[in-house]
């Protein structure tokens, strides 16, 4: 087995390609346009356009991730997908959780401290 | 492993690699591109973390300047469309660079460095626009976790535009090696991060901002 991988290898070995990148932008961009004209047109009511654009949001990661990351395109042992999966999970924590908790203290204060946010019961 | 200091374009490579690993990638391209992998996961947790205050802290106006009241729309899409196109010139560079074209590589360097210098001066003319209207960092908890998450970004942004400067002198003087054209990868792998991360600040902060 030959484990010299030079830099001529590494070329030879490229994931990405010229359509990839344009793929990528293009994609991102017709997200990136929605989402800004939904709110700026006031599309839908507010949980609806918070969910879309979230959503969008979400969406635009992932194009991004695998079009100008190549996440997804590793051979074994793919160590890059596993980290990113660890990364995820902390992440969904902390944030999940943190929101959940901050939310919960601001409805177990009384009505008049919490007047003028908008939160949702 | 004992290198004279001046053969420094040569890839690290393992003379005699460890067969017995499950891993077989042990040259430093499949190394750093993996530890630079690991720091933008750490960095991601970071920008969580400020986006996590952000959420908490974005209806705490204390009387101030609310969100719907300082951004602007055509602003942030602005700063979108420019960051996006960065981080397509960026991949361009790579791509030229695989393909040995170093002209061409430091040509799209050239216009990812302008790209990122518009998007960092519109951001800053933004936050000048903001103190002058008394919406400082200092004015409420809103505008001090706002500001410190987007300018996390910026200075990010910052570095990655004093990261091109260097990257380009050592293409110039250098050409595209091993050593090189890995520092170019794992710089693009920067630069697309801070767009993945531009893409949350715009979704959760201008436009969540101005519903």
């Amino acid at each position: 087995m030959n484990h010299e991988t030079n830099l001529k290898k590494i070329q030879q070995e490229w994931h990405g390609s010229l359509e990839h990148y344009l793929i990528g932008f293009i994609v991102s961009l017709i997200l990136t346009l929605s989402s800004f004209f939904f709110v700026g047109a006031r599309l839908f009511t507010e949980d609806t356009l918070i969910y879309t654009i979230v959503g969008l949001a979400i969406f635009q990661a992932i194009i991004q991730l695998i079009f100008f990351f190549h996440l997804g395109r590793e051979t074994k042992p793919q160590w890059s997908r596993f980290s990113f999966y660890v990364m995820v999970t902390v992440l969904l924590t902390i944030l999940i959780g943190s929101i959940w908790i901050m939310n919960d203290l601001n409805e177990r204060m009384m009505s008049f401290m919490t007047e003028g946010h908008h939160h949702h019961d | 492993m004992n290198r004279p200091l001046t053969v420094h374009y040569q890839d690290t490579l393992e003379k005699h690699p460890d067969l017995s690993v499950p891993d077989p990638h042990q040259d430093s391209y499949a190394k750093n591109s993996m530890g630079f992998w690991m720091y933008l996961m750490t960095d991601a947790l970071l920008f969580l973390t400020l986006f996590t205050s952000y959420a908490v802290y974005k209806v705490e106006t204390f009387g101030g300047p609310t969100s719907q009241e300082l951004f602007s729309l055509t602003t942030a899409f602005t700063e979108t469309v420019v960051l996006l196109l960065s981080s397509l010139t960026c991949g361009l560079a790579v791509l030229a660079a695989v393909k040995d074209k170093r002209a061409s590589s430091l040509f799209w360097l050239g216009v990812t460095f302008v790209l990122g210098a518009m998007f960092l001066t519109i951001e800053v003319k933004e936050f000048v626009e903001f103190f002058e209207k008394g919406a400082g960092w200092n004015r409420s908890a809103f505008l001090s976790a706002f500001f410190a998450l987007v300018s996390t970004h910026g200075l990010h942004i910052t570095a990655g535009l004093f990261w091109i400067l260097v990257l380009s002198l050592q293409l110039i003087y250098q050409g595209i090696t091993s050593d090189t054209f890995r520092r170019l990868v794992i710089f693009s792998m920067f630069w697309h991060f801070l767009d993945l991360v531009w893409i949350f600040i715009f979704t959760f902060v201008y436009l969540m901002g101005v519903i």
